[in-house]
C-alpha cells in the first residue's frame, strides 16, 4: 500500500461526512473509523447495518451522516442479515438502473465472526458487488461487553468474567474472507488514517466482493483512558497483534512491519487484561508469532525484519 | 395457454408472468421444483431480471427484503423449516412495508422429520404481519400469485401464497396459464417513487423509521400496520373481482359453496376442500342440509365475511390440517373468535386431520359430518380425524 499526496490531502481536507452531535463514546474507535472511511468513500453510499455500536449512534439522538444537503442512508438490518441485505440492496438499485451508488455492510464483530458469518459467506462467495465493513473491537460492546469469537486470548468480558478469561484464540476473519477468491480484502486500523483511507480509495474502484477488517480499541469494554484510543490501535499494529495487510487476487502483501514493542505494553493499559498471568500473555504472545509467521509464509515476506 | 402443469411450476409460471425483478430462493423440498423452474425460465432467457441462489431461507427473504428496499419487484418461495429459518426476517419485511410477495409450501415442521403436508408452518406465522393466502388447486396458485403481488403493492403489505406440499406441489392438473399481456394489464410496473422527507435518496419510498432516528415512532408504525390491514380483505376482494373481470376466474376470501341453505357446515382450507365438495354434493344427493365454506385468506382474517357464510347455522365442523398442540386447531381458534360475540352463531366442532401427510379422505370428512350432525353439542376442542385413540 503506497500512501499517495491524496491520502494525505484527504487526511488533512475539511470535507466531512460525520456532524455532531453523535452517540459514539468519547474515544470510541469505531466513530473514528467511520469519520475517516467516508472521507474516502464519499458521500454516493448507502450503509446497511445490524445492531451494533454504530447505527444508534449515528441516528440518536439525531442523524449525524451527511452529504452536503442530504443524509447519508442508513439501513438497519437484522443482526444476521448485513451482507444479504447489501446485496440485495445492490441488486435492486442496479435492477433501477442505478450502477454508480456503493452499498456498504457496516458491522461489527458479532455480525460478522459470529451470527452473520453465513451471509457474509454467501455474499462473498456469489462475489456480491458490495464493500463489507468489520469494525472490529473484539466483543458485543454494545449490549455491554460480551464475549464473540474475536475476544483474543487473555481477555475477559462480561461472559467470561474475572477472574476468569478467554482460553480460546480469536477466529481469523480474514483468512477466512481470503478462502473465498474474492478480489480484495484488507486490514487497517485508524492510528494508520493515510493506509485506511488508501485502502478505501483503491476498493472504491474494484468490483465485487470487498472485505475490510478494522480494529476499533473500545473504551468501555476495553477499559482504558479515553486519549489513548489511538495508541492502543497503533500499538496493536507495531506488536504484530494486528497486521496491516491487504490481498488483491489471491496476492497478499504485508503493509506494516512489527516494531520491537511488547504486547505488555499494549495489555497493560487496559482493563480487560488484568487477569492475563503471565501464562496468559505467553499465550497470547505465542499467538502473535504464529499468526505473524503464517501471515509472512503466505506474503513470501522475511518475518524477523523489523522496520525502524 | 393450457398446460399441464405442478403445483410449484404453476407458482413459477405465476412467479414469470408478474415480472420480478430479483427472485432468491433457496431449495426444499417438497418446494425445491419453484426455484429450479425459475432457473430454468432465465436459462431460457424468457425471464428478465436477476435469479440468486444463496446460502440460506433467511438469506432468500433477506435478499429480496434488500431488493424491495431499493424499490423493485420481488419473488420468493419456501416451505415448512425454510419458512421458520425465515421467521425473523418476515416480521422484518412486514414491519418494513415492503409487498414481497412469497408462496409457502406447507410441510409438517420437524421433529420428527417428515417431507409432506401440514399447515401449522404458515399459520403459526400468523403474527408475522404478511397476508395469508390458501389455495385449492394449482389454477388458484397461479391465480393467487398474481392476484397476491396486485393486493400487496397496493397496500404495501407482504403477501404469502401457500399451497398444500405434495397434493398440489406434486399433483399434476390442467390449468389455464394467463396470457401476458392481460396480466401486464391486471398488474402494473412497479416503480414506488422516493418520498421520505429530508431523506433525499430513492429508497423504498413508504418504509417507516429506517432513516429515521431508531424507534421514533414504534408504536404509530404498528398502529398504520393495523389499521392498514383492515383493508386488505376488501382489496382483496376487489382485486378478485377485478381479476374475474379479465380472466373468468374468482376467488373469494371465504368461498360459500352450497352453503346458504344448509344446516350443517363444514369450515376447511387448502387442497381438502376440493375433497370436501365432493362430500357435500354426495351428502346432499342423500338428503343431509350439508354446505362447506372455503377460507381462502387467513391473514388478516376475513371475520365479516364468515359472520356473514355461517349466520344462522346450526353446526360447523372445522376440518384442518394444522395444530397449536396443547391448545386446538389454529383455524378453530379463529372461528371461535370470529364467531364470540356474534349471535347468529351455533356449535362449532373442531377437526384435526391430515397432519404429517395423512390423506383427508372423503370417507373421513363424510365422519367428520356425520358425528357433528349426530352429537348433541361438542365436548373438547379437540376431535381427531382418522387416528385410533
Amino acid at each position: 500500500m503506497n500512501i499517495t499526496n491524496e491520502e494525505i490531502k484527504l487526511r488533512f481536507s475539511t470535507k466531512e461526512y460525520m456532524q455532531p452531535p453523535h452517540g459514539f463514546c468519547p474515544g470510541c474507535g469505531v466513530a473514528l473509523t467511520l469519520r475517516y472511511f467516508l472521507k474516502a468513500m464519499g458521500g454516493n453510499v448507502v450503509l446497511v447495518m445490524p445492531p451494533g455500536c454504530t447505527s444508534p449512534s449515528v441516528l440518536n439522538p439525531k442523524r449525524s451522516l451527511v452529504s452536503g444537503d442530504r443524509y447519508i442512508d442508513v439501513i438497519c438490518s437484522p443482526f444476521g442479515s448485513t451482507a444479504i441485505f447489501a446485496g440485495g440492496i445492490k441488486s435492486g438499485l442496479v435492477a433501477r438502473g442505478d450502477l454508480k451508488t456503493q452499498v456498504v455492510a457496516w458491522a461489527g464483530d458479532g455480525a460478522t465472526f459470529d451470527i452473520g458469518l453465513s451471509g457474509v459467506s454467501g455474499a462473498a462467495e456469489r462475489n456480491e458487488d458490495i464493500i463489507y465493513v468489520c469494525n472490529d473491537n473484539e466483543a458485543y460492546m454494545n449490549t455491554g461487553n460480551q464475549r464473540s469469537s474475536a475476544t483474543p486470548i487473555g481477555a475477559t468480558t462480561t461472559t467470561n468474567p474475572p477472574p476468569g478469561t478467554k482460553h480460546e484464540s480469536k477466529k481469523d476473519i480474514m483468512w477466512i474472507m481470503m478462502g473465498h477468491q474474492i478480489p480484495y480484502a484488507a486490514t487497517s486500523t485508524i492510528a494508520y488514517p493515510d493506509d485506511l483511507m488508501g485502502k478505501v480509495r483503491k476498493a472504491k474502484d474494484i468490483k465485487g466482493f470487498r472485505f475490510f477488517h478494522f480494529l476499533a480499541p473500545c473504551v468501555p469494554g476495553w477499559g482504558f483512558r479515553t486519549e489513548q484510543t489511538v495508541k492502543l490501535s497503533r500499538f496493536a499494529v507495531q506488536t504484530g497483534l494486528f497486521p496491516l495487510y491487504e490481498m488483491e487476487n489471491g496476492a497478499v502483501s504485508i503493509n506494516k512491519k512489527r516494531k520491537s514493542v511488547k504486547l505488555e505494553e499494549f495489555t497493560k493499559l487496559q482493563r480487560r487484561y488484568k487477569f492475563l498471568g503471565k501464562e496468559g500473555l505467553a499465550a497470547l504472545e505465542g499467538f502473535v508469532d504464529q499468526q505473524w509467521n503464517r501471515l509472512n509464509r503466505l506474503a513470501g515476506t522475511d518475518g524477523d525484519a523489523v522496520s525502524s | 395457454m393450457i398446460k399441464v402443469l405442478t403445483g410449484n411450476e404453476a407458482a413459477a409460471y405465476g412467479a414469470l408472468l408478474c415480472k420480478p425483478e430479483v427472485v432468491c430462493a433457496y431449495p426444499i423440498t417438497p418446494q425445491s421444483r419453484i426455484p429450479e423452474q425459475i432457473a430454468e425460465f432465465y436459462a431460457q432467457g424468457i425471464m428478465g431480471g436477476k435469479f440468486v441462489n444463496v446460502e440460506s431461507e433467511m438469506a432468500a427473504l433477506g435478499y429480496v427484503t434488500g431488493a424491495a428496499l431499493s424499490g423493485v419487484r420481488v419473488f420468493t418461495a419456501t416451505s415448512s423449516q425454510g419458512l421458520a429459518w425465515m421467521h425473523e426476517g418476515l416480521h422484518w419485511a412486514a414491519g418494513s412495508r415492503l409487498p414481497i410477495v412469497m408462496v409457502n409450501v406447507n410441510r409438517p415442521m420437524g421433529a420428527p422429520w417428515n417431507l409432506t403436508c401440514d399447515q401449522t408452518d404458515s399459520l403459526s406465522q400468523r403474527d408475522t404481519g404478511w397476508m395469508q393466502f390458501y389455495c385449492e388447486s394449482n389454477q388458484e396458485i397461479i391465480d393467487t400469485v398474481i392476484q397476491a403481488y396486485r393486493i400487496s403493492e397496493s397496500l404495501c403489505i407482504p403477501a404469502m401464497v401457500c399451497m398444500d406440499g405434495v397434493y398440489l406441489s406434486y399433483l399434476s392438473e390442467t390449468m389455464d396459464i394467463p396470457e401476458q399481456i392481460q396480466v401486464d394489464e391486471y398488474l402494473p410496473p412497479y416503480r414506488p417513487e422516493h418520498k421520505i422527507p429530508g431523506g433525499g435518496y430513492k429508497l423504498y419510498d413508504k418504509s417507516p423509521s429506517f432513516s429515521e432516528p431508531l424507534g421514533s415512532d414504534f408504536m404509530r408504525d404498528r398502529y398504520n400496520l393495523h389499521e392498514l390491514e383492515s383493508q386488505c380483505v376488501q382489496t382483496a376482494v376487489d382485486s378478485d373481482e377485478a381479476f374475474f373481470r379479465t380472466f373468468g376466474r374468482r376467488y373469494p376470501p371465504v368461498e360459500e359453496y352450497k352453503s346458504r341453505a344448509a344446516d350443517v357446515v363444514v369450515v376447511i382450507s387448502g387442497s381438502a376442500a376440493g375433497t370436501c365438495r365432493y362430500v357435500v354434493d354426495c351428502m346432499r344427493e342423500e338428503g343431509y342440509s350439508v354446505g362447506m365454506v372455503k377460507i381462502r385468506m387467513f391473514r388478516p382474517f376475513p371475520k365479516e365475511l364468515l359472520r356473514q357464510a355461517l349466520a344462522g347455522k346450526n353446526k360447523i365442523a372445522v376440518i384442518e390440517r394444522d395444530i397449536s398442540v396443547g391448545q386446538c386447531g389454529i383455524f378453530y381458534q379463529e372461528i371461535k373468535w370470529a364467531m364470540s360475540g356474534f349471535k347468529e352463531t351455533g356449535q362449532i366442532y373442531g377437526f384435526i386431520a391430515g397432519l404429517g401427510g395423512a390423506d383427508i379422505t372423503s370417507g373421513l370428512i363424510r365422519d367428520a359430518i356425520m358425528s357433528t350432525i349426530n352429537s348433541p353439542s361438542p365436548d373438547r376442542d379437540v376431535y381427531w380425524l382418522g387416528l385410533d385413540i
